[in-house]
């Protein structure tokens, strides 16, 4: 399998010794847990509880519409408070179920059972990913039973488990891997089973070796390989990762299936084996509580629901001087306005960072350094996409291949004039997009 | 010397000729009404019409297909020339409009959710939460709508709101459209009430983030003339058919109807209160 | 409109809960500010500056002085004037005032210096918007009009070098001489002996305080290649190019056409080269561009010299060359990843 380096990236600053060497701890229930409905990208799943409804934990509160949508689970026992609209980690206020736990965490009928499960065949594997409300948990939140799910006329022939984490400070996918490297190998198993794949290997940076050691010795006998891949952010971008995977070049605007790869995600393949194996919904997930701004850094295994605030005061709180607090990783996380937004499917890390940390985009007129254009990932020309996008030529902008863009970041983060493109390219795409769907 | 004005001379008949020829030959059939048209519209291709330019507008106009008095621009006096030729009559009447923001939310009365930081346009701000002021359908006061007045009427305060100048404005609707908040609107320039809000927020959630938001108690929906204030799911709104006594404007517990002169004719009771939008 | 200041409702409710800061991501950056960018090209520059105080004397570092110190005075007067922030602390203005000095003769008189460093801050760059907008080389231009309008100080006034200036004797430079040869005679009376060689390389030679030491001016290039602030791509072509071309002339007519080695290490051309094509807003910002951009100074470069009426043609070869980076930039384009490169030339 040859491989090579992707054209560029940057290498910022990891400092991921904050918590790569704290082992998952499972926080204990907050008083109240703020479930969101529009948890997965595609169709939000409709609510089937109302004010309050008693519900057990693992039991469905808002059922799936259409293919791409997944059901929401009652995190734990209790009663549904209300139905309201809250913040909302990744974007505009919505809606969400107030649930308050009854103190006594017990799984609804069906749920919490092992099984056997070999005996389950691919469609069977696919129809318990979907009620179980797998969703990508790299951060896109994609139905995961229908990633599963490629149109025969796009085979695939590898399985890629992602466990390159790349954003820096995070460290819950490590933790992951050095923790329970059997159950994500074996929910990778049930994946490559579904696909019909016996070509499974697993990336890792090598800033990992620990896990990708662990990995490594739980593989040994499976036949999966584990590699290690340079460290340049963002080497965990599907694109980018396969490209150095594999050497196959996804096409611009096609996705990876395209060229017979699937990627997930080890977070994802670790809720595949609690579902497939044990019947257990996702209702909770490892978040890597980070940053220089919290007292005490740590990785927690989080109830779904469970608030930014309530998370924060478990690791200690906030620092006096924090400035930011963001959901995801410094590059690509989305800086949040209020700490009642609560932990989602897609949530990987908390991080707060101080007030000197935090960068501040003034945006300079664009000085032509060219530092952007290596640094891009996607080969764009993203000088000369900022300066469309700041003189409103949004179609030239779409013709410059401003939808390619992936908002990874690298282009701001070099940039001497401080130039906020990213903001930019968001606000080119969505007007790039708007015009397409009113013309057609 | 001689040779030089003869050889030159020659050319320029030469040239000349040529150029009548081909201008003939390429001539392309026009109706003659439409430069005459064309060259009573101001000429500012501004796109108030809804049409591309002033030339698209004339042509349109003299194939009958636009009305004579569809340059927001020119207004009456260029309606009344176009009708002169075209040989038809100009009732006139045409109410002048100008934009207005229906927003009083500046930085003193009106709360903010986080310190932005980002591109200074209000429709790049919206898509972080909607922006950063606490109320979702408030001025956001980055100045979009300043940037795309073609000519020089909108202006951001100090404040944080914007101002319109009544005298500039030409009602071509430019910022309208580019409001992400779509709080702008075209009113007439002859009437004096506004209300100076766009929140569909209920009461008690307006309270609590904008000192001048309208919090529904259809007080001066009773107090003014029947049917001439509505509410409109928690806000109240004005009809700009009717006609509204100034006292309306007094009834309003928050200070959110204001009676503002937007014609020249002096009286700006409210204004000065706090640098709300209008005049 | 920069950050306003707190009113009271906003006040009132911080006291309750604390705003935190919101922007679109990434919330990182490497910390680079364009300052830093042009203090390691100056700091570049530093060896080749110095070398030629020694070799010049202090005529030359009053050179330096009055157009490095005009240029930031001129380009703050500028922006206050012009209500604008005064951006003198990103050291683009010292940078061109640097630059500018290092293409002058070391005796020039200090008010042909503030013409030069006007013409180049407040025409060249302020004019067309600031920084990030001139379409040509600021120091370049301010340069050629020198040359241009006060063609006596420009050009009869080149000293030989000799430590610190002390017996300045007026001389031409080598390839002003080898131009008066060519005319007076017909042919090259050039003999590149090995000292030669290495004068002309280390620096003892007349010419215009940049451009004398070749090798100091490389020792800041492969400095600056090594930092990431400049490419390989315009020296190596411009360079490379210029040698191809006079090489092929050379070749053809040695007699007249001088030795490509001898063009490459004369004139301006490493400093050019170097310093001045590879001024990011006025060159391509692709690799396959900058090549081009490269290429193209060379040829003209070449042409200048060999045909032109001019000595050296480096500075007029990049100033044509900046006019067409605009038009590079259009057509030179990379590949978007994942792009087939039908797709791309269509989209073009």
């Amino acid at each position: 399998m040859a491989g090579g380096k992707f054209f560029g990236g940057v290498h910022p600053e990891y400092n991921k010794d904050l918590a790569a060497a704290r082992a998952i701890e499972a926080m204990p229930l907050a008083a109240r847990l703020v479930v969101h409905f529009a948890q997965n990208l595609g169709a939000a799943p409709k609510p089937v509880v109302k004010k309050g409804d008693a519900v057990k934990k693992g039991q469905i509160i808002a059922e799936p519409q259409g293919f791409i949508s997944v059901p929401i689970h009652a995190p734990t026992s209790g009663t549904v408070q209300s139905i309201d609209i809250f913040p909302h980690p990744v974007g505009a206020d919505m809606q969400a179920a107030v649930i308050i736990p009854d103190g006594k965490d017990e799984w609804a009928d069906g749920c919490n059972v092992e099984r056997d499960a070999s005996r389950f065949d691919a469609e069977a594997i696919k129809q318990i990913v979907r009620d179980a409300g797998l969703v990508g948990m790299g951060g896109a939140a994609f139905p995961t039973h229908v990633k599963l799910s490629p149109p025969k006329e796009k085979p695939i022939d590898l399985l890629i488990i992602n466990g390159a984490e790349c954003e820096p400070y995070l460290t819950s996918d490590h933790r992951l891997m050095l923790e329970k490297p059997a159950q994500i190998l074996e929910g990778a198993s049930y994946f490559a089973k579904v696909l019909g794949v016996n070509n499974v290997s697993v990336a890792i940076e090598k800033n990992k070796p620990d896990a990708i050691e662990a990995m490594r010795k739980a593989a040994e006998k499976l036949g999966i390989a584990v590699r290690g891949l340079d460290v340049v952010y963002p080497q965990g971008a599907e694109r980018q990762l396969i490209f150095a995977l594999v050497g196959r070049t996804v096409p611009a605007g096609a996705l990876p299936m395209d060229v017979g790869v699937l990627v997930q995600n080890v977070g994802t393949s670790f809720a595949a084996y609690e579902a497939i194996r044990f019947a257990r919904p996702l209702i909770e997930r490892v978040v890597c509580v980070t940053g220089r701004g919290i007292v005490n850094p740590r990785n927690v295994l989080v109830r779904i629901g469970t608030t930014f605030g309530d998370v924060i005061t478990y690791c200690g709180g906030q620092q006096p001087d924090a400035g930011k607090v963001i959901g995801g990783g410094p590059m690509m996380g989305v800086a949040q306005y209020s700490l009642e937004a609560s932990v989602t499917k897609g949530t990987s890390g908390i991080v707060v960072l101080k007030q000197e940390e935090v960068a501040q985009f003034v945006g300079e007129a664009c000085i032509r350094c060219g530092r952007c254009v290596r640094a891009c990932p996607m080969r764009l020309n993203p000088s000369v996409l900022g300066i469309f996008a700041e003189r409103l030529r949004f179609d030239d902008a779409g013709e410059h291949h401003v939808l390619d863009c992936i908002e990874c970041g690298c282009c701001a983060y070099v940039c001497p004039s401080r130039r906020p493109m990213v903001h930019q390219f968001r606000r080119a795409k969505a007007e790039v997009r708007r015009k397409a769907a009113k013309a057609s | 010397m001689l040779t030089a004005v003869i050889a030159l001379s020659a050319l320029a008949l030469v040239s000349s000729l040529l150029l009548a020829m081909v201008a003939r030959a390429f001539a392309v059939p026009s109706n003659p009404k439409v430069e005459e048209i064309e060259g009573a519209l101001p000429g500012a291709n501004c796109g108030g019409c809804g049409l591309p330019g002033c030339g698209e507008l004339a042509r349109r106009i003299a194939d009958g297909k636009a009305d004579i008095d569809s340059c927001p621009v020119g207004g009456e006096r260029v309606a009344q020339m176009i009708a002169l030729i075209m040989g038809k009559s100009y009732a006139g009447g045409l109410v002048r409009k100008v934009a207005f923001i229906l927003c009083g939310g500046d930085d003193q009365v009106a709360a903010k959710r986080f310190y932005y930081n980002g591109v200074r346009d209000c429709t790049s701000a919206a898509i972080l939460f909607g922006g950063d002021k606490a109320c979702q359908y408030g001025c956001m006061g980055l100045g979009t709508c300043e940037g795309v007045c073609p000519f020089d009427a909108m202006h951001m305060l100090p404040t944080g709101l914007p101002e319109v100048e009544p005298v500039k404005c030409t009602a071509c609707g430019k910022c309208v459209a580019a409001c992400p908040k779509h709080i702008i609107k075209l009113v007439p320039v002859d009437k004096r009430l506004h209300i100076l809000c766009s929140s569909h927020d209920r009461g008690a959630k307006v309270r609590k983030i904008c000192a001048v938001g309208c919090i529904g108690c259809t007080k001066c929906v009773k107090e003014g003339p029947e049917g001439a204030i509505a509410m409109q799911n928690n806000l109240a709104v004005v009809n700009y058919d009717f006609d509204i006594p100034d006292t309306v404007a007094a009834v309003c517990p928050m200070n959110t109807i204001r009676a503002i002169s937007l014609d020249g004719s002096g009286d700006n009771a409210g204004v000065k209160a706090a640098a709300g939008g209008g005049v | 409109m920069e950050e306003k200041k707190e009113r009271e409702i906003n006040e009132s409710l911080d006291e309750a809960m604390p705003r935190f800061l919101v922007s679109s991501s990434p919330h990182i950056h490497d910390g680079t500010r364009i300052g830093d960018i042009m203090r390691l090209v100056i700091i570049a520059l530093v060896p080749a500056a110095l070398f030629s105080v020694y070799l010049f004397g202090l005529r030359a570092l009053l050179t330096i002085v009055i157009s490095v110190g005009s240029a930031v005075l001129f380009e703050a007067l500028w922006q206050k004037m012009m209500r604008k922030p005064v951006t003198i602390g990103n050291m683009s203005a010292a940078l061109t005032g640097l630059l500018l000095a290092l293409n002058l003769p070391a005796m020039s008189p200090w008010w042909m210096i503030l013409v030069g460093s006007f013409f180049a801050i407040v025409i060249t760059k302020q004019f067309y918007g600031g920084i990030g907008y001139n379409i040509f080389n600021p120091a370049l231009v301010g340069r050629v009009v020198l040359l241009i309008a006060f063609p006596l100080q420009m050009t009869a006034k080149w000293v030989a070098p000799s430590a610190w200036g002390m017996n300045a004797v007026t001389t031409a430079t080598p390839l002003g001489k080898m131009r008066e040869a060519l005319l007076s005679t017909g042919h090259l009376d050039v003999h590149l002996t090995r000292h030669e060689v290495i004068d002309l390389l280390i620096g003892n030679r007349a010419g215009s305080l940049g451009e004398v030491s070749v090798v100091l001016l490389l020792v800041g290039g492969i400095f600056l290649v090594a930092r990431k602030i400049i490419t390989w791509h315009i020296p190596v072509s411009f360079i490379a190019s210029v040698w191809a071309m006079s090489g092929i002339f050379h070749l053809v007519n040695p007699a007249r056409y001088a030795d490509p080695s001898f063009h490459v290490i004369t004139g301006g051309l490493f400093l050019g080269a170097i310093f001045m094509a590879t001024d990011y807003v006025t060159s391509p910002i692709t690799p396959g561009g900058k090549l081009i951009f490269g290429v193209g100074c060379g040829a003209v470069t070449v042409v200048i010299r060999l045909f032109g009426a001019y000595p050296e043609g480096v500075s007029f070869a990049i100033l044509l060359m900046n006019a067409f980076t605009p038009l590079i930039d259009r057509y030179v384009k990379p590949t978007v990843f994942g792009a087939r490169k039908e797709k791309a030339k269509a989209a073009a």
